[in-house]
């Protein structure tokens, strides 16, 4: 089998080196989640993978009867980023339920202390006059 | 017999030329018939001044930090309602739709106990305003849509002129639907088996504000309603088999 160039390996290395470093800065950060980050991780892994072992794509679609390699990448792909969209979207319906009713919560509740306020006040007014 | 206590709940978004108007009018029904209603105002995030408005009138008024939209706004009411022990609360628009006319009629089969839920229908008697064509054939396509999933006839289910008793109260305190929920809240009523029953009322065409339905959401309008219709339907028929 021809050998690729090595320039376009090592560039993926360091992209995937890279895109690694600012997850983990993230969570470091306290910007993300661990738990959204595993994805994202094990994203990273597996193309640091490919980039290393470079017929490993090609094995693989060689075994799976797939002619053009790359297009096993697109189909991958495009799953893990459909799966993970299908579960953005559960969080962020459990998100907006969790915020409805916080914001009942917080509506109650801002009532009830004025209400205690205006009594509180009538007390004191009435406590003046008995002075 | 214990004395009654009855919450009127009127959500608001963006109604400040309409909210006082509609407060007023309670009060004027409440000394007319000594119903022992309270006026509750539910403020969702308006962005004009109906928060400074409501202030100064004499009613209870809730102010949500956030828009929920009318499901969402509605359902603080309910809750608060629910918690403070009334026994009926009745939903009437801040934005002058509903008469509080209506009131004496809309919650007189709860104080019979001939319904659990009362709404009222504009298309019963064939007066006042009627609501434009397209929202007619939507009303009519829910009306078939119910009548399909819970076998019962709501003639005018977008209609959100609506008295609950306290076993609605305790339903809609744990769920309530969130963006356009009157065609749907009926199905769940429907099938948490509550006497629904239509009462003949007058609307009126909105005083001030913006209905929250224009042309290009109305189609929106339809799926969402259809698709959020059909799961409440499949989610609590699965918890009533």
């Amino acid at each position: 089998m021809q050998s690729l160039p090595i320039t376009i390996q090592v560039f993926s290395l360091i992209g995937t080196l890279i895109f690694m470093g600012f997850i983990a800065r993230l969570i470091v950060r306290g910007k993300l989640r661990e738990e959204y980050s595993f994805v994202w991780i094990a994203c990273a892994i597996i193309l640091i993978v490919f980039s290393i072992w470079r017929d490993g794509l090609t094995q693989i679609s060689l075994l799976l009867g797939v002619f053009y390699p790359p297009s096993l990448i697109f189909l991958f792909a495009i799953f893990a980023i459909i799966c993970f969209l299908v579960h953005l979207s559960v969080v962020n319906s459990r998100l907006q339920q969790s915020i409805k009713e916080l914001t009942h919560e917080v509506a109650i509740l801002k009532k009830e202390v004025t209400d205690l306020q205006n009594t509180g006040n009538l007390v004191l007014e009435n406590e003046k006059r008995s002075d | 017999m214990k004395s009654l206590r009855i919450l009127v709940v009127v959500p608001c978004y963006n109604e400040q030329s309409s909210v006082a108007a509609v407060v007023e009018d309670i009060r004027r029904v409440k000394i007319r018939t000594g119903l022992p209603v309270d006026t509750l105002v539910v403020n969702d995030c308006s962005t004009d001044n109906t928060l400074a408005v409501v202030r100064t009138l004499d009613c209870l008024h809730l102010d949500l930090p956030v828009n929920l939209g009318i499901g969402g706004c509605m359902q603080a009411g309910y809750k608060y309602a629910y918690r403070k022990g009334y026994d009926m609360a009745v939903q009437i628009d801040g934005d002058g739709q509903h008469p509080a006319d209506g009131l004496p009629k809309l919650l007189e089969p709860l104080f019979d106990d001939r319904a659990d839920v009362v709404i009222g229908s504009r298309f019963l008697e064939r007066k006042g305003f009627q609501s434009s064509f397209a929202r007619r054939v939507g009303i009519r396509y829910f009306r078939w849509l119910n009548q399909l999933l819970i076998h019962k006839t709501v003639h005018d289910s977008t209609s959100g002129f609506r008295a609950f008793n306290r076993k609605t109260l305790e339903i809609v305190n744990r769920y309530y639907p969130d963006e356009y929920p009157e065609p749907e809240a009926i199905v769940q009523f429907g099938l948490h088996k509550l006497r629904l029953l239509e009462v003949p009322v007058t609307m009126e065409e909105r005083q001030g504000g913006a209905s929250s339905i224009t042309f290009i959401r109305s189609i929106y309008y339809l799926f969402k309603v259809t698709l959020g219709t059909l799961f409440v339907y499949v989610r609590l028929r699965k918890q009533s088999l």
